[in-house]
């Protein structure tokens, strides 16, 4: 019962590549003050033999940042899609088991492949244009307090688990998920941006947008960032319903 | 745009859910409570209904049309999510599955009490869907519980769907307001539960 016998134990959901079966792998690790999930793969890719004394391949994992901000190293842990940089090994219950986000494709054990939401970020064109190639001086001003707003929306680093919690993005259907359409609302905000709107708004009312939300609200829930997701799709819902009536019964004119 | 068939579909579906076939289903249950007052109150409310001038087209455009829309492309929903209430149990998403499984479940119990009931007249094996028709029906325990769960059911799936409503339309935004029409969308739900289980009891 010393100190010295503690240990940690993780059950790891592991696959060789993304079209081969997934299997289950038990690691007993030697527990370490502060120990976090990265630092406990760490020592798994040191020395790779699992709870059976067998010798096993590296588990392959994502990560970069390592301080929750980069969005590389998702994964589901004990059930909830969360960064494993900050699921500190104290506070969770053990076994520890770590999968794959599966609603993306799996590269190889925990390693997914995030392409679907840069692709979704191109499609609702989450970006402010420019104009020219020469100088137009400066843009219209944002005030203070909205871009302080705005910040918390820009906080998102696309991680992907609001897509992984979200009951509407699955295989059967083709939803964007929270993450880009709250970009949509941040590039609205922005006084250049909202000058595209009306491109942004018709974009996220074609197939596998906005109306594909079935507020479970497990996205504004799971999102590390603490980003009001739902309240995004809110507002976007009453955009969108103004662009509906706009697009149906209004002029010719596109913009404000 | 082109592509927002989608988009409409799911507004459509979502302002049907409230008018007519949300509207329709308070007046019903309001109706059905006249049994609570006796036999001859229930009989004078149904065939007051059911003589009302152009009884057919009303029951044709503010009933059957929307629900059949609302039911099937309400399957479609319901069946291209992927439920997790075990590992995300928020109020929010056991409440996105309850409307769900009401859904599907509101399917059933509709198509069998509408054939039980208004189709039983249209062929003329009943003479009219009175108190009589009811009573019957009721006498069975196992039909009383199918009603008691159709009617609650119905209840839920509407008052959870005036709050999906709000949000869909984009009325309610900020997480207050999102909770305060939780509140509001709770007490719809328990006065209306009251009202027709009160009428349900009523028949015997």
């Amino acid at each position: 019962m010393g100190e010295a016998a503690k240990t940690v134990l993780f059950e790891i959901e592991r696959r060789n590549s993304t079209d081969e079966d997934s299997y289950w792998e038990k690691f007993e690790l030697p527990y370490k003050a502060n120990m976090n999930v990265i630092s406990a793969l760490m020592e798994i890719r040191r020395n790779p033999v699992n709870m059976e004394g067998k010798k096993t391949t590296p588990v392959n994992w994502d990560m970069n940042c390592l301080e929750e901000v980069c969005g590389a190293c998702s994964m589901v842990i004990n059930g909830k899609a969360r960064q494993s940089c900050t699921a500190l090994v104290d506070q969770l219950e053990q076994p520890i088991r770590l999968q794959p986000m599966k609603t993306f494709p799996v590269v190889r054990d925990l390693v997914i492949d995030r392409s679907r939401m840069f692709d979704s970020l191109k499609k609702v064109k989450a970006w402010v244009p420019i104009d020219g190639t020469h100088d137009l001086g400066d843009g219209p001003r944002m005030p203070e307090r909205k871009r302080q707003w705005a910040y918390e929306l820009s906080k998102c680093m696309t991680c992907g688990v609001c897509l992984e919690a979200c009951p509407n993005v699955n295989d059967k259907s083709d939803f964007i998920g929270a993450a880009p359409l709250s970009q949509v609302r941040l590039m609205n905000a922005h006084p250049t941006g909202s000058m595209n709107r009306d491109a942004r708004l018709n974009a996220i009312m074609g197939e596998g947008g906005l109306a594909s939300c079935g507020n479970s609200q497990n996205c504004v829930e799971s999102c590390p960032k603490g980003i009001p997701l739902t309240t995004s799709i809110a507002a976007l819902n009453r955009d969108t319903t103004v662009q509906m009536f706009r697009n149906f019964f209004g002029s010719d004119r596109m913009v404000d | 745009m082109d592509n927002n068939r989608e988009f409409l579909m799911r507004r459509l579906h979502s302002l049907l859910g409230i008018i007519p076939i949300g509207l329709f289903l308070t007046q019903h249950l309001i109706v059905n409570h006249f049994a609570t007052q006796g036999v001859e109150a229930f009989n004078n409310a149904s065939h007051f209904m059911a003589n009302l001038p152009f009884v057919i087209f009303l029951e044709i455009f503010v009933i059957y049309l929307p629900l059949m829309y609302h039911a099937f492309y309400g399957l479609y929903i319901a069946f291209t999510s992927k439920n997790n209430p075990g590992h995300y149990s928020y109020m929010r998403n056991i409440l996105f599955v309850a409307q769900r499984y009401t859904g599907v479940f509101l399917v059933v119990f509709i198509a069998w009490h509408v054939f039980e009931t208004r189709f039983q007249v249209a062929i003329g094996a009943a003479a009219e869907a009175d108190f009589n028709m009811m009573e019957n029906i009721l006498s069975n325990p196992f039909m009383l519980a199918f009603y008691i769960v159709g009617v609650l059911a119905a209840v839920f799936h509407f008052s959870n769907g005036i709050w999906s409503f709000l949000v869909t339309w984009g009325i309610t935004q900020s997480e207050a307001s999102q909770r305060n029409a939780t509140y509001f969308t709770l007490l719809v739900f328990i006065v209306l539960s009251i009202i027709g289980i009160r009428a349900l009891f009523a028949f015997v």
